[in-house]
């Protein structure tokens, strides 16, 4: 670390547009921070792409840096043809539950899959909050939304340990009221080469909390800390006892070889003999 | 490059002549779905792409091969991807954002007999509005027509030409025979071959979207920090989601960026239209039959010519109209239910009788016999 933190030097200096309480304002510090401790004196050599949603406005245009807002649930296809062309560019992208575990899912294991060497953060708030709070792939069973007004009927996905099984070299899930861990994440992810993914469990109070029951911030907060569980720990129960509770910690940490590595150093190196 | 592809006489299929066309626009990037009957690109690019350290990659779909063409285009690369009618349905969302982020790349389209699945190994020519109108909202597509091997070759560096110069998404609507016959193709020396290259920006530039003529377009990691966004945006690409003037002034301005240069996109063969009193509009694999019908037409007598569009989109209204006012019939022969001639219709303003020959299913061509007759009623 050469310098003191200052957030101001990775934006651009527009106004975020989220809801007071918004998890997405840890989401920013937080990264904006790990970016720093790793020595960052700006964004450059970064490029951002983001999906449509609210998450997706996090880099879009607000962080000071090249950034790509792309159709909703192609975040992650446009960020694997920037990467493949230029290897050398940071590609960070960042996405909602929706957009990535809904609409994008298919490019979400795809990507794991191929091990592309971009590192993807998913801020998972359980709902589609920028439409006004539907029900999505990560709510939680018997929750009230705009489009489940008698509750849930569909079981919520885990899309962490599901893109840990499709091959990522890093997948790990933190909570906002685990802002240090996830910013020690985010730094890792950053390390690793290889698809790194890294799911936030956030807080919408405007779109999913104050339906599903929560009187305000500080109550969702509780809930995250309280449902909370490690990942060691959680591997000694069983699934009845897991019911409603949010895994947390690293899922997965490898070094296999990235999409590249294998497009350049395999298939290039046969073709020029 | 001049090792890869000499110059010289070669016995091709039309995917084939798209490939290596590709290649010589300087095409390094290449994502697409395996989809009849357009795969063979795909398969000869994938043997091409890394011999001239390109990337060639087979996404999970039609929708992630649109969006990282869109993605290696920012980061630099002329890129493509090939698919067929289904799957050009498919990337219909993410060709109305590259329009709309003015990112330049080639879609072709080896059209089959649809909708739907329809008929999957069988030639058509049912996508000609679909290539039109096939995003929401308003926007113009550059869409260009081959009808031989050759052309394959030569449109495919066009199209290219076409995306980098105009900073926007070009289409290359193909049909199955075009797409699958093989003959005869001349491959001129790499050094003949007219490349055009997108305009960078300057140091210090920071306006890249939204101009009346073609923006600069920077490439990702230079320094730019440029925000690239398909919601409606002013030239800095900060997003404007209710302002009606900044999305007026937008899309005005994309529009006017190729409807202002249409003499420059619009290319048309045309044949003996002066004094003829029939004359034919024609496209694609159509035109082969087109060519026979007038021959033997002249032979009995009659005066007809034909004008076949190399480039279907911009139409080019003005040239029917004006068409229009000297003959007397214009006959509209297109494998689909009648696309092209409400078109001709329209620009001909009932100055001429405008006629249909029309064959859908089974990849059965339209014959000279067919067109012959239209002309002769």
């Amino acid at each position: 670390m050469s310098s003191k933190f200052s957030i101001q030097r990775y934006l651009r200096g527009l106004v975020f547009p989220f809801c007071p309480g918004c998890g997405n304002f840890i989401v920013v510090n937080s990264f904006l921070k790990a970016v720093h401790e790793l020595g960052h004196q700006d964004l450059s050599g970064f490029v951002f792409c983001s999906g449509i949603g609210c998450a997706a406005w996090i880099p879009s245009p607000y962080f000071l840096a090249d950034s790509i807002h792309t159709p909703h649930g192609r975040s992650i296809p446009v960020a694997t043809g920037v990467k493949l062309f230029r290897p050398e560019l940071e590609v960070v992208v960042f996405g909602g539950d929706g957009d990535l575990a809904g609409i994008g899912l298919n490019h979400l294991i795809h990507a794991a899959r191929r091990n592309v060497d971009i590192k993807v953060i998913m801020v998972n708030n359980m709902v589609y909050g920028m439409t006004g709070g539907q029900v999505a792939p990560t709510t939680p069973f018997g929750t009230v939304t705009t489009t489940t007004p008698y509750k849930s009927f569909e079981r919520p996905l885990d899309v962490t340990r599901l893109i840990a099984a499709a091959g990522a070299n890093y997948a790990a899930r933190w909570t906002t009221v685990h802002p240090e861990q996830f910013k020690e994440a985010v730094k890792k992810a950053l390390k690793i080469r290889g698809f790194s993914f890294i799911e936030m469990v956030s807080q919408c109070p405007t779109a999913f909390g104050r339906r599903a029951g929560f009187k305000n911030v500080a109550e969702m907060l509780q809930w995250f800390k309280q449902n909370s569980i490690l990942k060691e720990k959680a591997e000694k129960m069983n699934w009845k006892e897991l019911e409603g509770k949010i895994v947390i910690g690293e899922f997965v940490c490898r070094q296999e070889p990235t999409l590249g590595d294998n497009v350049r150093q395999n298939i290039w190196r046969k073709t020029h003999g | 490059m001049a090792s890869l592809l000499g110059s010289g006489v070669y016995f091709w299929q039309g995917n084939e002549a798209c490939a290596y066309g590709a290649i010589a626009a300087g095409c390094r990037f290449f994502a697409a779905y395996p989809i009849t009957p357009s795969s063979e690109i795909a398969e000869r690019l994938a043997r091409l792409l890394p011999l001239v350290d390109g990337i060639f990659i087979q996404m999970e779909d039609e929708l992630a091969s649109i969006n990282a063409v869109i993605g290696a285009s920012w980061a630099g690369a002329k890129a493509m991807t090939a698919t067929s009618g289904p799957g050009f349905s498919l990337m219909q969302e993410s060709i109305g954002y590259a329009f709309m982020t003015e990112t330049p790349c080639v879609i072709v389209n080896v059209q089959r007999v649809g909708p739907s699945t329809g008929q999957a190994t069988k030639a058509a020519q049912g996508d000609v509005m679909q290539a039109r109108w096939g995003t929401h909202g308003d926007y113009v597509p550059i869409v260009l027509s081959p009808n031989s091997v050759q052309e394959m070759f030569q449109l495919t560096v066009r199209a290219f030409n076409l995306a980098e110069k105009y900073r926007t998404p070009v289409i290359l609507l193909v049909d199955e025979i075009v797409g699958h016959m093989r003959e005869k193709i001349e491959v001129p020396p790499i050094k003949e071959i007219c490349i055009v290259n997108r305009k960078k920006p300057k140091k210090g530039d920071r306006s890249f979207f939204a101009w009346a003529e073609v923006a600069p377009m920077p490439t990702l990691g230079e320094g730019f920090n440029v925000s690239v966004t398909g919601s409606t945006h002013d030239e800095y690409g900060v997003r404007f989601t209710a302002d009606p003037e900044v999305h007026r002034r937008l899309i005005s301005n994309l529009v006017d960026k190729i409807e202002k240069h249409r003499n420059d996109i619009v290319e048309l063969e045309a044949w003996n239209t002066d004094d003829c009193s029939t004359a034919i509009i024609c496209f694609g694999c159509t035109s082969r039959a087109v060519y026979e019908a007038v021959e033997e037409a002249r032979r009995k007598g009659v005066n007809v010519g034909y004008v076949r569009l190399k480039t279907l989109w911009p139409f080019p209204a003005e040239t029917i109209r004006r068409l229009a006012q000297r003959v007397e019939k214009i006959v509209v022969p297109e494998m689909n239910l009648r696309q092209l001639f409400y078109e001709v219709e329209r620009a001909a303003y009932g100055m001429a009788e405008v006629t249909a020959v029309n064959k859908i299913g089974g990849g059965q061509i339209i014959t000279p016999e067919e067109i012959l007759e239209e002309i002769l009623s």
